[in-house]
C-alpha cells in the first residue's frame, strides 16, 4: 500500500469569479465559499473571509486552528491512493470562543520569526455563529467549517498535475534492515476534553487510545485539532498533517534507522488514567521491538506528567527515548522548566522557552475578532503599548514552540 | 592604533601584595596603575591598561560587608566622575580561585559596581567556590582552577569576556568558559526540532555521546505538613490556582504566565455564583467554572461545613493566582507571600484547589 501526495506550490492567492488554480495563482470564489459555508451548517450566520501573505502588515487574532487545502484525487481509504495538497496555502479559522486561548499570527516584522504561518499564503475565515451557541457548539462549527473550507479550496487542485510528487508506503510494506536500529514514533495528543479535544478520524482522541496508526493515515489529515489551548504548543491541523517527525523518520528509513511504528496516545486528566496509558503505550513499543523512540508532546503543565512516565517506563523496558518538549522557565529564563521531571529523560529537545517575550510592532491591518488582546494567554495587562507595539510571550504566537518540531527554536543555559 | 580598555583591578590583600593574613583587616584603598595579577594581564593583553588596582582585605570585607561596599563605591566613585576617555570601560576581580572569603568579595563588588555605575564586571572562581552558588546568576564568573597554578589561564579568561562584553558579543559558558548564570535563553538552531531530535536518538541508539538541550533539574520535595490535630478548632482559609476572582478581574491577574496574586474578602457571602465571580485562568475550558465558580473554589460547602462546626473558623479572605504556565518560580514566590499573611491571621489548614 502506497499514499502519494503531490504538493502544489502556488505564487498568489487572490480572490476570483470561479475558485480555481491557474498559472500558480489560487483563485478563490469569495461569495462561493461564504455561500457553502453559510448553507452546511446553520450555526454559521456569516463569515468574512480575507487574504494574507508573508510580508504582509498584517495581524491574525484569535486563531483557532490552520488546515491545508487538498484533495483526495484516488482512493477513498485514509492513508492510501493519491492525495494533491496546496503546500504553501493554509486556511486560517478565527473566533473568539473562549476568550484567552486564542493566538496570533503575524505576517511580518519580530513575530514573523516564530510562526510557520507567517510564510504561507493565508486564506482567513472570521466566522460569526448564531447566538445561543454554547462555546462546545461554537467550536464543533468552527473547527468542521475550517475543514470544509479546506476542502473546498483543494478541490482547485485535482485535475492539475502536481510540482512535485512524495511517495510514502505503509510500514508494512517497507524493508527491514537487521542491522539498524528499530524507531518507533510515540505521538502524543491532547485529550483532556473541555475544549482540549483532538480527533482521530473523526472521533475524540479521548476514547480508542494508545493505539497503533499507519504514518500514511497521518499524512493523508487523519488527525485534526479541536484544541482551545495556548497558542504556542498547540498542534494544529496543519501541523498534524505535515507531522515533521513522520517526514524525518520516513526520510531516514532504510539509512539510518528502521521507521517500525507510530504510536498515538492520550493525554487524559487522571493520574490512574495517564499510568494506564502509559503502560499500554510502552506495551505496543515493546509489540513493535522498537530500539528508540521519539516522543513528541503537546501543551505543556498537566502533559509534561504525561511525557516523564512514558520516558521512565520506555528507558527502565530498555527503549531509549529524545522526548521534545517546550520550556516555562519565567519571562526572565530563571525558573525550572517543567511541571514534572524524571532522571530518566537525560535526552530531550527543547523547542524554546514559551514565556519569553518577544515586542510586535504595530500592524496596518488586523483579521480577526478583535478585542480584549490584553486578555491573550501570554499578554498581560500592559501587553499593548501606546505606540501601538504589542509585547507578548511567545505564548500567543501560533506555533512558536512547536512540540513536533516543526520550528528552528530553541533554548539553551546562558 | 589599537584600542585601549581601562579596567580597575580589585584584589584582596595577599594577591595584592600587602601581606598575608596579618593585612587581612585592610580597608579598601586604591592604588595606580597595575599590582599582582594586573601586571600579568596587561603584558598578555597590550590592549588593556590598568587605570587603578582596588585593595580590600578578605577579614574587612566578610565581617562589614554592607559598609565595605558602600566604602568601595565611595572610593572608585571619583573615576567614574573623570573625562570621558579617562573613565573605566570594566572591573575585573580576582580570580578568587577557590577561596571563599575572596570569592565571597569578588562576587559582591562585581555585582555593586554593575548595577551603580553601569559597566560590565568579571571575576574568575574555582566552580566549586561557594561564592558560586550565590553570585553566578547576577556575575560573570570566568571558570578558573583550584589554585594560583591557574593565573593566567583565568586571567586570560577575565580578560576575554570583559572585551568581548564591551563589544557586544554574545556570551555562550561553554565556548567562552564562564559558569552559566543558570538562565534559559531561546536561539534559533540550525535545524529543526524533529531533526535534531532523530539526530540525539541516533547518537543515544549508536552509545555515541549526546548533549541533552535541557538537563533536568532536581525538584525540591515539599513535606506534607502534620496533620491538623483539631479540626473543630482550627482556622480554615482557601487559596487556589484555578484563577476564580471578582467578576471583571479588578487585579488583572493574566490568563497564563501569572505575575501576581489577589486577595478577596469572603465577607457576607454564602457561596460564589456566576454573577459575582469568574475564573481568570486561560487554560482551561471556563464554561462551568463561571456558570459557577464553586467548581473550582468550593465556598458553598465550606460554608455549610462551618456551620456544622467542622471546623474552628474561616480565614476572611481568599488567595486566587492563575497556575497556567505560570513558572514554578513565580507559584513559589506566591506561596510563600500567601503562608506569611495566613501565619499572621492564626491560620492553622489550608484548602488549595487547582484545575
Amino acid at each position: 500500500m502506497v499514499f502519494e501526495r503531490g504538493d502544489f506550490v502556488v505564487d498568489e492567492v487572490r480572490f476570483g469569479r470561479k475558485t480555481e488554480l491557474r498559472d500558480r495563482v489560487l483563485f478563490v470564489d469569495e461569495k462561493g465559499l461564504i455561500e457553502f459555508l453559510v448553507s452546511r451548517d446553520d450555526r454559521i450566520d456569516t463569515c468574512t473571509i480575507s487574504i494574507a501573505g508573508p510580508g504582509d502588515l498584517t495581524r491574525i487574532i484569535c486563531v483557532k486552528d490552520v488546515t491545508q487545502p487538498g484533495c483526495k484525487v484516488r482512493g477513498n481509504r485514509p492513508g492510501e491512493g493519491r492525495k494533491h495538497v496546496l503546500e504553501n496555502v493554509a486556511v486560517i479559522t478565527c473566533g473568539k470562543i473562549v476568550g484567552f486561548q486564542e493566538g496570533i499570527i503575524d505576517m511580518s516584522g519580530a513575530g514573523a520569526f516564530y510562526s510557520p504561518f507567517s510564510s504561507t499564503l493565508n486564506v482567513v475565515l472570521d466566522i460569526d455563529v448564531v447566538s445561543g451557541l454554547s462555546p462546545h457548539q461554537h467550536e464543533e462549527a468552527i473547527r468542521t467549517g475550517g475543514i470544509a473550507a479546506a476542502d473546498f479550496l483543494g478541490e482547485a487542485a485535482r485535475s492539475v498535475t502536481p510540482d512535485t510528487m512524495h511517495s510514502f508506503a505503509a510500514l508494512g510494506d517497507l524493508t527491514v534492515s537487521p542491522d539498524l536500529p528499530r524507531v518507533v514514533y510515540v505521538y502524543m495528543l491532547l485529550s483532556q476534553g473541555l475544549l482540549h479535544d483532538s480527533y482521530v478520524l473523526g472521533c475524540n482522541a479521548k476514547q480508542g487510545l494508545p493505539r497503533t496508526i499507519e504514518p500514511t493515515m497521518l499524512l493523508d489529515g487523519a488527525i485534526t485539532s479541536g484544541n482551545c489551548v495556548s497558542a504556542c504548543d498547540k498542534n494544529t491541523s496543519w501541523h498534524h498533517q505535515n507531522n515533521p517527525v513522520v517526514r524525518e523518520l520516513y526520510r531516514n528509513h532504510g539509512r539510518e534507522l528502521n521507521f517500525v511504528g507510530v504510536v498515538l496516545t492520550n493525554e487524559p486528566v487522571r493520574l490512574a488514567a495517564k499510568e494506564a496509558s502509559a503502560e499500554k503505550t510502552i506495551a505496543l513499543v515493546r509489540e513493535l521491538n522498537g530500539d528508540g523512540v521519539i516522543l513528541s508532546k503537546e501543551g505543556f503543565g498537566n502533559p509534561d506528567a504525561d511525557q516523564m512516565l512514558l520516558t521512565r517506563g520506555l528507558e527502565q523496558a530498555g527503549i531509549k527515548v529524545v522526548a521534545i518538549t517546550d520550556e516555562f522557565a519565567g519571562q526572565d529564563g530563571f525558573s525550572q522548566s517543567l511541571a514534572d521531571t524524571a532522571e530518566e529523560a537525560d535526552a530531550v529537545v527543547s523547542v524554546g522557552n514559551a514565556n519569553e517575550r518577544v515586542v510586535l510592532p504595530p500592524m496596518e491591518r488586523l483579521l480577526g475578532p478583535i478585542s480584549d488582546l490584553d486578555k491573550l494567554a501570554g499578554a498581560w495587562p500592559h501587553s499593548l503599548h501606546e505606540d501601538g507595539r504589542l509585547e507578548v510571550e511567545l505564548q500567543a504566537i501560533i506555533g512558536a514552540t512547536n512540540e513536533l518540531g516543526m520550528q528552528v527554536l530553541s533554548c539553551r543555559e546562558v | 592604533m589599537s584600542t585601549k580598555y581601562r579596567v580597575i583591578y580589585c584584589l584582596n590583600q595577599f594577591f595584592g601584595g600587602l601581606g598575608g593574613e596579618d593585612k587581612a583587616y585592610q580597608p579598601p584603598q586604591l592604588f595606580d596603575g597595575a599590582r599582582g595579577p594586573g601586571i600579568l594581564l596587561e603584558k598578555l593583553f597590550p590592549d588593556i591598561q590598568i587605570a587603578a588596582t582596588l585593595i580590600v582585605g578578605d577579614n574587612y570585607f566578610a565581617e562589614k560587608t554592607e559598609a565595605a561596599l558602600r566604602e568601595i563605591l565611595g572610593v572608585l566613585t571619583p573615576l567614574f566622575e573623570a573625562q570621558d576617555d579617562d573613565k573605566p570601560h570594566v572591573l575585573l576581580a580576582g580570580p578568587a580561585f577557590n577561596a571563599g572569603r575572596y570569592g565571597l568579595t569578588c562576587g559582591a563588588i562585581c555585582r555593586a559596581v554593575r548595577e551603580c555605575f553601569a559597566i560590565p564586571t568579571v571575576t574568575a572562581m574555582y566552580p566549586q567556590n561557594p561564592a558560586v552558588e550565590e553570585y553566578k546568576k547576577d556575575v560573570l564568573i570566568a571558570r578558573a582552577g583550584e589554585d594560583v597554578m591557574g593565573m593566567e589561564e583565568a586571567v586570560r579568561s577575565m580578560a576575554v569576556l570583559a572585551i568581548k562584553q564591551l563589544q557586544g558579543e554574545e556570551l555562550l559558558p561553554d565556548r567562552d568558559g564562564y559558569i552559566p548564570h543558570g538562565q534559559r535563553k531561546n536561539y534559533f538552531a540550525e535545524k529543526t526540532g524533529a531533526v535534531r531530535a532523530v539526530d540525539m536518538l541516533l547518537q543515544k541508539l549508536a552509545g555515541e555521546p549526546f548533549v541533552t538541550e535541557y538537563p533536568m533539574p532536581v525538584f525540591d520535595r515539599v513535606q506534607p505538613a502534620p496533620p491538623v490535630r483539631d479540626m473543630a478548632g482550627a482556622r480554615l482559609a482557601r487559596v487556589t490556582s484555578g484563577g476564580i476572582v471578582p467578576r471583571g478581574n479588578p487585579d488583572k491577574i493574566e490568563a497564563a504566565s501569572a505575575s501576581r496574586f489577589g486577595v478577596y474578602s469572603l465577607q457576607g457571602l454564602s457561596a460564589f455564583s456566576g454573577e459575582t465571580h469568574q475564573t481568570a485562568h486561560g487554560g482551561y475550558d471556563p464554561t462551568f467554572a463561571n456558570a459557577d465558580p464553586n467548581r473550582v473554589l468550593p465556598l458553598d460547602v465550606v460554608r455549610e461545613l462551618e456551620s456544622e462546626g467542622a471546623f474552628g473558623s474561616l480565614h476572611g479572605s481568599y488567595y486566587a493566582t492563575v497556575g497556567n504556565g505560570t513558572s514554578v518560580a513565580n507559584a513559589e514566590k506566591y506561596g510563600c507571600e500567601i503562608a506569611k499573611l495566613l501565619l499572621a491571621d492564626g491560620v492553622q489548614a489550608v484548602i488549595l484547589t487547582s484545575t
